[in-house]
């Protein structure tokens, strides 16, 4: 069920100044980040980012603007719904907010701390395996060097990839996430304007 | 004539009013506050809904196309504009007027220039329409079927 909330315009920022070419190139930076599972790609380099509101990190941001619209439900923390990011998103994307991670397309996460159950997700169904949800983590640092080691498609060898705020219980969601494949969440790790991707299809073990 | 003081008939007052009264209307009242876009001006599509009767179920009339825009003036106020068809223009004045109707300084010329003039017009072009239909009026009546 999703609250009906009047929409508060009196602090809203703009979006993407040229909404067409700067979704576009944002697409085409996902779909580049995806291809190469941990290869770091800075946003800015691409698209002029949109100064994001509180709680949400600035590629997380590009990312919903680009391909969140009214056929997708976005999960944000509970706090940030009824604040200025909530409002922004129900603004410019024209997406409904999801009150529960089921029914939610995109999930932003603010920190690998907070990363939900993966039962909770989205994780599509063996006929549909692309219904399903997409998870846009916020992280504190992002280096293409690290105790993170990639491998899987799209990876010659292996990657190595150093996530500030990575625990344990975050390696375990993606190993499980992978075992589940074809069904499963393909996530986004966002540091303010860079991403770097992580599909369902990666093998990740720490302590390269 | 029905008063526009809610935003809401003064926006539907606004996106009815033909382009070049408006366009006279808000060059009249001499304004052109610094502004930044919110939404730019797009043009899509919207679906209309429609009723037929009072307890009829709702259906798909069809599709109609649809510019609109939102602005904030330096001011802080936010001014949202919507019209049928593809006038990027209107859809900006229109926004404009919203904006200025927001900030209490601008808000009584507003209404004095624009919104009173448009609603005077759309009355008197009720009233002509009204008068056109009622020249080509038939009364039914039933004959005496001369039963009884």
């Amino acid at each position: 069920m999703r609250a009906p909330l009047e929409l508060d315009l009196s602090h809203m920022q703009p979006g993407f100044a040229d909404p067409v070419h700067d979704g576009q190139a944002c697409f085409r930076a996902l779909l580049e980040a995806l291809a190469r599972p941990g290869r770091i790609t800075a946003l800015d380099a691409h698209l002029t980012l949109p100064a994001p509101p509180p709680g949400i990190g600035a590629a997380q941001l590009a990312i919903l603007l680009a391909l969140a619209d009214q056929d997708t439900a976005v999960w944000i923390a509970p706090e940030l719904r009824n604040a200025a990011a909530g409002h922004y998103l129900r603004f410019h994307c024209g997406c409904a907010l999801a009150t529960t991670l089921a029914e939610a397309h995109f999930v932003v996460i603010g920190t690998p701390d907070e990363l939900p159950a993966l039962d909770a997700l989205r994780l599509g169904d063996p006929a549909f395996p692309d219904r399903s949800a997409t998870l846009l983590l916020e992280v504190a640092e992002l280096h293409s060097t690290g105790d993170l080691s990639l491998r899987g498609p799209g990876i010659e060898h292996t990657q190595t990839l150093g996530v500030g705020g990575w625990n344990a219980a975050a390696t375990a969601f993606v190993q499980e996430n992978q075992r589940r494949f074809p069904l499963g969440v393909d996530t986004m790790l966002c540091c303010g304007t860079r991403i770097a991707g992580l599909p369902r299809t990666t093998l990740i073990t720490e302590g390269a | 004539m029905s008063d526009f003081t809610d935003r809401r008939s003064v926006l539907g007052l606004l996106a009815r009013s033909p382009a070049e009264l408006l366009a006279e209307r808000f060059a009249a009242l001499n304004e052109t506050p610094p502004f930044t876009w919110l939404r730019r001006p797009e043009t899509g599509m919207v679906m209309l809904r429609a009723r037929i009767g009072g307890d009829g179920a709702q259906f798909n009339l069809g599709e109609m196309t649809l510019t609109r825009c939102a602005l904030r003036l330096s001011g802080g106020a936010v001014g949202v504009g919507a019209v049928r068809g593809r006038s990027v223009r209107q859809a900006e004045v229109i926004a404009l007027c919203d904006a200025l109707l927001q900030q209490a300084e601008t808000a009584p010329r507003v209404q004095k220039e624009v919104i009173a003039p448009l609603a005077s017009a759309e009355q008197a072009r009720h009233t002509l329409r009204a008068a056109e239909v009622a020249a080509s009026r038939v009364d039914f009546f039933t004959l005496v079927r001369g039963e009884d």
